[in-house]
């Protein structure tokens, strides 16, 4: 019982510790978010205000930015009013930020995890079917449909998906998008192939890592004392190989995630998806740079949560822990 | 890298080298993936560089009586939306591409490598710090944060390919500080630096020469990811600008006229995939050729 009590506390500890180390990431984060700006060439306030901008609109735009306030104060000006939901606005239709983000989140969201899903649905299987049948022709087929999957374009890979799935035969739609807020199914079934084109990495990466990671379990002298004491197969891989590995696939899932969110700024524009991705592409595009800095944040905010998230997850079920 | 004038000036370790040619043989007769990878590599590098004297047709002489035609004897590839010869464009699309790939992993070895080795080697609060700036840009989405330096930079192939090395470099340098770290415990770098060596001369020909290995591995990998890079930006339009050509802005192209000629967006996506596999088996081949020669030196 006190070993239990023990262990619990230095899950605690390191709970706690993992949280407080999140906290300047965040901060310097929103620091280099910021900072971008400093990269436009020339006057900002110049730029900002765009082509053949009166005199009188760049002196406003220099106000309204406080660009003509020292770089430190401009930007605990920004952060203050960030922190209270505030990103400002886009200088092309006016739409405040935090607004533009609310309305295509939830998309981007939607594909990114379903794309996640698909990876560990699809992986996780091939991964297992490799490492049992390590050496074989199938093996090396899966492990050969992997160094594919890393190397294609993803957003290549789904215009060929919309060329056969949905303009050939039809049986998705092409392009567009209808928010999961609306009508959850439909927003589904729109999804489908912007997450299929998305997790050919994830299905690759997590297919390798879980064949590398089981053959060598299975492999170790534990396991062989456990084949020699008469137990089956399929129970050692599923109690002792799966088990060790699982911890190790929330990490794989938790920088994949990363990845696939980086991805949907390219299959967005594919699909025409009204996503936080494409707005960043647009806004890049159109020089509308509060749009720009609100997205990117709001990303690397996701990214550095669901990073915590892993973590803490995998600090919590990491069976070694409870060792310590 | 020339291994044998490196343990020439480290003076540390001497050793029955074969020099790099032989071994660099000896290595691709054992392994015919790695050998194969090369030779592919080598011809799309000599297709892209010789393009102007090697290709067919001129890349950028529109021909308005053979806009999106198929593969024909003349046309290869058949021709695009302005009646350019696709293979053509491949050809010296190459060349952008592949520079561009080159830009960025070279970017972000010039960031890396001394970030990585000042904060492994000079630790304490330099160290801490480098860390945590290095695993805040970790956890920007690559992409996403290159189209936002390219967008503040400004529009074109250079500047978004800088942006992507930007975003590569925290890897390359946190790599570097892992090495750096085991590297400056040794007692050759002591001994050096019990005979009066500057700090800068011990980085330089001590701690740099024996930390690069796994950076060599990873920047084979990383010329993949950043061709991929240079596909996705082109494709957006933060890219290459017209009428340059790179593989990503064929894929764009071809992405407008898809349901028209869909044949004219295979072909660069196929070249992308297949230079990304050669990278990548390249790289996967040199860890496990270098792996061996890492444990003996440290």
């Amino acid at each position: 019982m006190t070993t239990a009590v023990k262990a619990n506390r230095v899950k605690q500890r390191m709970v706690v510790s993992r949280l407080l180390q999140a906290l300047p990431i965040l901060v310097l984060a929103t620091f280099i978010v910021f900072s971008l700006m400093q990269l436009i060439p020339g006057d900002v306030a110049v730029t900002l205000a765009g082509e053949n901008a009166s005199a009188e609109r760049i002196a406003q735009i220099r106000e309204a930015y406080g660009l003509n306030q020292p770089f430190l104060a401009q930007y605990g000006d920004w952060l203050w009013r960030a922190a209270q939901g505030d990103l400002g606005a886009s200088l092309l239709s006016g739409e405040p930020v935090a607004q533009t983000i609310a309305r295509t989140f939830p998309n981007t969201l939607l594909i990114a995890f379903y794309a996640v899903l698909l990876s560990v649905l699809v992986g996780v299987p091939l991964g297992i079917l490799a490492a049992t049948r390590a050496g074989s022709p199938l093996d090396s087929g899966i492990m050969g449909a992997a160094s594919l999957g890393v190397a294609v374009p993803n957003f290549w890979f789904g215009m060929i998906l919309v060329l056969y799935l949905a303009l050939t035969f039809k049986w998705f739609p092409a392009t567009g998008f209808v928010s999961p807020r609306e009508d959850f199914s439909a927003a589904l079934w729109y999804a489908t192939l912007p997450a299929l084109a998305l997790c050919t990495n994830g299905v690759a990466e997590i297919a390798r890592q879980l064949r590398s990671s089981l053959v060598e379990i299975q492999s170790s002298q534990h396991v062989r004392t456990l084949h020699a004491k008469g137990l089956s197969p399929a129970r050692i891989l599923w109690k002792h190989g799966l088990k060790n590995v699982s911890v190790n696939l929330l990490t794989v899932v938790g920088l994949l995630f990363n990845k696939i969110l980086a991805a949907t700024v390219v299959v967005e524009a594919v699909f025409a998806i009204p996503g936080v991705g494409s707005s960043i592409v647009n806004a890049v595009l159109q020089g509308d740079f509060p749009v720009v800095q609100g997205a990117v944040l709001a990303m690397v905010v996701t990214v550095i949560l669901v990073n915590l998230f892993t973590d803490l997850a995998c600090t919590v079920l990491d069976p070694r822990i409870s060792e310590a | 890298m020339n291994t044998s004038t490196l343990n020439d000036s480290t003076g540390a370790e001497v050793w029955d080298d074969p020099g790099l040619g032989r071994r660099t043989l000896t290595w691709l007769r054992g392994d015919p993936r790695a050998a194969l990878s090369l030779v592919v590599l080598v011809v799309i590098l000599g297709a892209a560089l010789l393009a102007p004297w090697l290709a067919p047709h001129d890349p950028t002489a529109q021909n308005f009586d053979q806009m999106l035609n198929g593969p024909s004897a003349e046309h290869w590839l058949g021709t695009d939306d302005l009646g350019r010869d696709v293979f053509s464009r491949l050809m010296h699309g190459g060349a952008n591409s592949l520079y561009a790939a080159l830009l960025a992993v070279a970017v972000a070895l010039v960031i890396g490598v001394p970030l990585g080795l000042i904060a492994g080697f000079a630790g304490g609060w330099t160290d801490t710090l480098i860390s945590r700036v290095i695993d805040t840009f970790l956890s920007f989405p690559a992409i996403i944060l290159a189209v936002a330096v390219t967008g503040a930079m400004g529009i074109g192939l250079t500047n978004a390919m800088f942006s992507v090395g930007l975003v590569f470099a925290p890897q390359i340098a946190r790599l570097i500080r892992a090495r750096t770290l085991v590297v400056r415990q040794e007692l050759y770098v002591d001994a050096a630096r019990c005979f009066g060596a500057s700090p800068l001369r011990l980085l330089s020909r001590h701690v740099l020469p024996n930390a690069i290995q796994p950076v060599i591995v990873q920047s084979t990998l990383l010329l993949a990811v950043a061709l991929l890079a240079e596909a996705s930006l082109s494709f957006l339009g933060l890219g290459v600008q017209p009428p340059d050509v790179s593989w990503g802005a064929m894929i764009a192209r071809g992405y407008m006229y898809m349901s028209i000629v869909p044949e004219q967006m295979y072909a660069p996506g196929l070249i992308i995939m297949i230079t990304a596999v050669a990278f990548n088996a390249l790289g996967e081949s040199l860890r496990a050729a270098l792996d061996p020669t890492i444990k003996g030196h440290s």
